[in-house]
């Protein structure tokens, strides 16, 4: 009874968004639920290591500028295709997190935060100048041929959207798996008292080390899939720690630690963000970041839970008789 | 190793200057208890931290099950077999209770169903069964220290040291907290227990260390230690 009611929810998801497309067919509507997918995607990704083992990084869009460069590279240099591509780009990140975790999760809290802004700054700035990677001018992943082969698709969004949504899917897939499993309680155990967890043979570093991989992997397929959406990616595009602000600013407003948190939070920033620009056209450049400013201060200060910790009390609160059901399995 | 499950030979631990533990040496047998009394200062929860891998001590040596362990990790003492809990409990407040001590349990039982089993006996065995789905925050902070014991008692120890547990019971509390020490010597558990609490340590302990100023200063049944000019000494100034 309990588990049906709770796959209800995440059905009821699928369902919706599996159907949209054959609904919105202007193109712009559908590139505005492609955004919004895409931001859910990359919150899920960030919530395994911000969220579930606690550990908040600012950094993210070092792992998403890593897909991105990654199978634009490939594809261009060695003609490869762009799914080995998004994986070779999943690998690398996974590289790059594990050797950059190894001396950044010797920090703590705030100082672990500010290392990884300091890390994704300095790669930023090392692209930007680097001619092989043809530095600020950018790179352009080849056009032609289209197709599902070569993840390119002439004017229709719709395969864009199914493919971002089966990227989500699997996001959300590798989240559910690890909240069920051994890993998961290790995550939780670390974020609430380390020490603790240490004491019950816990290695911190091993764990936060398994965090921060998968994190950089999902993060990274969705650099793939950016670079492949919009044919064009550069450090400003990429590699910019406003992208890395964004992504948690997603999974904090929506939920952090929950699951579907990050969808939620992404439809309401990508609604905000986009709707602020038609409100507010050129005249308002930035006004989103006021946005994002004013969204930050609320659930600070009202939902520290987000807005899925929010609708729990809520439900709480006006719906007698939940709580037993609320015990986790 | 003359047999002792815990031998800790000439162990000190200094912070910049300051001695916490001077030049201290005991052992533990399988299953024994062991109160580690001293007044506010003395070095109790240092050596604590010495032995569960907490701090790294700055000479000495300590040997477990045979093995030199001094100077390991928190999780490498506890996968050898050392739990501890904690002066000011540590409880993960996100969890309820019996997740509390299913992280414990996954020390040896990774699938999260047979950890779930064995997290519910261990509860039962602290009396805080009927508590199992409270969130660990909304506990009386009691049952917090029941709690930690059970976490502790999930991950499957040989030695657990118990950093006092019996602070602030009421002597109804007091009691069912030495029978429950009592219970868990009967599994095969040794423990060394941290105590201000001299009506819950001194009838079931085998044996007293008493540390004064980072030193130890007696070791013995609980009636030598009762009578020792040393420590009476200690307690009640000269």
């Amino acid at each position: 009874m309990t588990d049906l009611r709770k796959a209800a929810g995440p059905a009821l998801f699928f369902a919706v968004a599996l159907a949209l497309p054959l609904v919105v067919t202007d193109p712009a509507r559908l590139n505005f639920l492609i955004l919004i997918l895409m931001g859910a995607q990359l919150g899920v990704a960030w919530n395994v290591l911000g969220g579930y083992a606690g550990q908040v990084s600012l950094g993210h869009t070092v792992f998403y500028g890593i897909g991105a460069y990654a199978s634009t590279m490939l594809s261009l240099k060695l003609g490869l295709s762009p799914w080995l591509g998004m994986l070779a780009g999943g690998v690398v990140a996974v590289a790059f997190a594990l050797a950059m975790g190894w001396p950044c999760f010797r920090l703590k809290g705030h100082y672990f935060a500010m290392a990884t802004i300091a890390v994704a700054e300095i790669v930023q700035v090392l692209v930007t100048g680097s001619d092989w990677l043809e530095g600020a001018v950018g790179l352009y992943p080849p056009m032609s041929p289209t197709g599902f082969g070569a993840m390119v698709f002439g004017t229709s969004k719709v395969p864009y959207y199914y493919l971002i949504l089966g990227l989500l899917t699997l996001s959300l897939a590798a989240g559910w798996a690890i909240e069920r499993s051994f890993i998961g309680y290790y995550f939780r155990a670390i974020k609430d008292e380390p020490e603790a967890a240490r004491a019950l043979g816990v290695n911190l570093t091993r764990y936060k080390l398994v965090a921060i991989a998968v994190s950089a992997f999902l993060t990274a397929l969705g650099g793939t899939f950016y670079a492949q959406k919009e044919l064009f990616i550069d450090p400003g595009s990429v590699l910019s720690t406003s992208i890395s602000i964004k992504i948690a600013l997603i999974t904090i407003l929506g939920g952090v630690g929950s699951l579907f948190g990050p969808v939620v939070g992404a439809v309401i920033l990508v609604a905000v963000e986009e709707y602020s620009r038609v409100i507010f056209g050129s005249t308002g450049a930035g006004t989103d970041m006021i946005v994002y400013a004013v969204l930050i201060i609320l659930v600070a200060v009202y939902s520290p839970t987000g807005v899925m910790g929010l609708a729990r009390d809520l439900k709480r609160r006006f719906v007698p008789g939940r709580t037993a059901a609320e015990v986790r399995p | 190793m003359s047999g002792a499950l815990l031998s800790v030979s000439a162990l000190t631990k200094a912070f910049d200057g300051l001695v916490a533990n001077r030049d201290i040496g005991f052992a533990v047998g399988v299953g024994e208890i062991v109160g580690l009394i001293g007044p506010n200062g003395a070095g109790k929860t240092t050596l604590f931290n010495c032995l569960a891998g907490f701090h790294r001590p700055t000479a000495g040596q300590v040997v477990f099950d045979g093995q030199d362990i001094t100077g390991v990790e928190p999780d490498e003492a506890a996968a050898l077999g050392i739990a501890r809990t904690f002066q000011i409990v540590r409880v993960f407040h996100s969890m309820t209770a019996l997740e509390n001590v299913m992280v414990g349990a996954m020390l040896h039982h990774k699938r999260v169903g047979h950890a779930r089993e064995v997290a519910r006996r261990e509860l039962d065995f602290v009396g805080l069964g009927h508590r199992a789905a409270a969130a660990a925050g909304e506990l009386t902070v009691s049952e917090q220290k029941r709690l930690e014991v059970a976490r502790a008692l999930a991950s499957g120890p040989k030695l657990i040291l118990l950093d006092e547990v019996m602070a602030g019971l009421n002597q109804t509390e007091v009691r069912e907290a030495s029978g429950l020490v009592r219970r868990i010597r009967e599994r095969g558990i040794a423990s060394i227990i941290v105590e201000h609490v001299m009506e819950g340590i001194m009838p079931i302990a085998d044996r007293i260390l008493v540390l004064d100023y980072g030193a130890k200063i007696a070791d013995g049944t609980p009636a030598e230690i009762a009578r020792d000019p040393a420590v009476i000494a200690a307690y009640l100034g000269e």
